[in-house]
């Protein structure tokens, strides 16, 4: 139990702090550093949750492949520095507000509405494995499954039809 | 958690570190002794009977060598990109199946981290980050040489993690299972997959040797065009680092394709009479591999950029979707699967 409140504290710190550091840091590549921190600790959470395998895809996709991209764009395009003073003057002041709001919900709606006394639910043996994900994608969820691969492929034609249009004029 | 098994846990993960800093050094002299020998030439002979402690005169060199940060360098990522590419190298091999033997009375498993259920994707998400660190040393040391040598090696690697997942995926359905432990199993019942999936494994060392930058894929430090592509301006012991990344990658790309494709640690009438033999016979299999890795640098030239691309992803992954399927089939057809 005390480990257990050790490491979701630690972690816990980690998260908030690296996204604070995505939104004060006025180097683009250091935000991307920031956030890919960010999500390698959300996924040592998962498996805290006892989930490994999303845990895995979570690095994978997020850390690996969205993030590379994202580092790759920002270098090739030199956008590294962002200039001083903020770019919307109204940004600040709303998004103050914004936050408070949501506080202030998320604080009834866990004081209010939850029952924290009440112990969770534990967790059925076998959950989140490998084989209970591909057997639920594969037959619950099946047509949801297959509309998302066909509309990734067609973005994927896409982005490709797109550039060769250029490439021709050019 | 008790105290012994915090104790077994420390000794694995120095063992598994000494083994891969030793093994680390050692490469680099058989590297250059077996490439003299291709070339007709001695190699290292100096140091030591034989040139053994050429490995321990480099390091000593490297070490007194003057450390620079160029001026203009970010120094923070600098510093971090090195350390960045060594350790998603080194946490690799914790999940990689060792038997197990009886010692003081308890079973104990070989393998650091156990048996994984997710063994396959825990070593698809570490490659997939070990990006990083190359990007990183290219971009922070603001030299254009260094930036394009790493953009080059970034986009090689991610071409080529496809055609490497998808090899993955012969091993896995051949044993139904992302645990290493059963795949090796597996092959220990049937035979090895590098025999049932022959154009799985040579997929496999084709995009391993992409992913980890070696001859004939070496864009990234093809040192006509670039200098030396993304640690250029690293030297010393950062330099040190890289070169210590490149050889443990080496032998941890050696160590899954014996894992996947040649047995594991499991060899007949060997390991099962004796589980001890276990780690000895991968370090077997592992060299055979290195080998076969260094005989590739020696023989073949450099392939050009674009063809490296095209082979990427207009032959490579092409066949590797059609093996996947062809395996599905025929497990199918066999009744191996409902």
């Amino acid at each position: 139990m005390i480990p257990d409140l050790i490491l979701f504290f630690g972690l816990a710190l980690v998260v908030v702090v690296s996204a604070v550091g995505l939104l004060l840091s006025r180097n683009a590549v250091y935000a991307a550093l920031n956030l890919l921190i960010n999500f390698t600790a959300i996924a040592v959470f998962y498996l805290l949750l006892e989930a490994p395998f999303l845990a895995m895809i979570q690095i994978t996709v997020y850390n690996g492949a969205i993030m590379v991209l994202f580092l790759f764009v920002i270098m090739l395009l030199g956008a590294e520095r962002l200039a001083p003073g903020p770019a919307m003057p109204y940004q600040r002041p709303l998004s103050i507000l914004l936050g408070v709001i949501l506080l202030f919900e998320a604080a009834y709606a866990m004081f209010f509405r939850s029952k924290l006394g009440v112990s969770p639910t534990p967790v059925p043996a076998g959950f989140g494995s490998p084989e209970a994900i591909g057997q639920t994608l594969f037959s619950s969820y099946l047509l949801p499954f297959e509309v998302i691969s066909i509309l990734l492929l067609a973005a994927m034609v896409g982005a490709i039809v797109l550039t060769m249009k250029t490439r021709r004029r050019g | 958690m008790d105290a012994g098994m915090w104790i077994e846990l420390i000794v694995k993960v120095i063992v598994l570190i000494a083994a891969l800093l030793v093994g680390f050094a050692y490469l680099t002299y058989t590297e250059r002794k077996l490439l003299a020998r291709f070339q007709n030439r001695y190699g290292p002979n100096r140091a030591g009977p034989f040139g053994l402690l050429q490995p321990m005169a480099d390091g000593l060199k490297l070490i007194f060598k003057e450390e620079l940060i160029p001026e203009q360098a970010d120094k923070l990522i600098f510093i971090l990109a090195p350390i960045l590419t060594v350790v998603p190298a080194w946490i690799v091999l914790a999940v990689i199946p060792l038997g197990s033997i009886d010692l003081f009375g308890r079973t104990i498993n070989l393998s650091l981290a156990g048996d994984l259920n997710v063994g396959i994707l825990y070593i698809m998400a570490v490659t997939s980050i070990s990006v990083y660190g190359i990007v990183l040393a290219g971009w922070s040391s603001n030299n254009k040489y260094a930036m394009l040598g790493g953009i080059r090696s970034s986009a090689q690697m991610i071409s080529y993690e496809l055609a490497l997942g998808l090899a993955f995926v012969g091993p896995v359905m051949m044993a139904s299972s992302l645990s290493l432990a059963r795949i090796v199993e597996a092959q220990s019942q049937l035979m090895w997959f590098a025999v049932l999936q022959p154009i799985g494994f040579l997929i496999f060392l084709v995009a391993a040797l992409a992913e980890i930058n070696r001859a004939p894929f070496d864009m990234p430090e093809a040192e006509q065009e670039l200098t030396a592509g993304y640690h250029v301006e690293y030297s010393g012991m950062k330099f040190a680092m890289f070169m210590l990344t490149e050889y443990t990658k080496m032998i941890v790309v050696s160590v899954i394709a014996a894992t996947l494709y040649l047995g594991g640690f499991h060899m007949p009438f060997i390991t099962d009479r004796w589980p001890w033999m276990g780690p000895f016979m991968l370090l077997a299999k592992v060299f055979v591999l290195l080998f076969v890795i260094i005989w590739l640098r020696a023989t073949l030239p450099r392939v050009r950029y674009d063809q490296l691309m095209q082979l990427g992803w207009k032959i490579l992954l092409p066949i590797a979707f059609l093996n996947v399927c062809v395996t599905a089939g025929v497990m199918y057809l066999l009744g191996m699967i409902a």
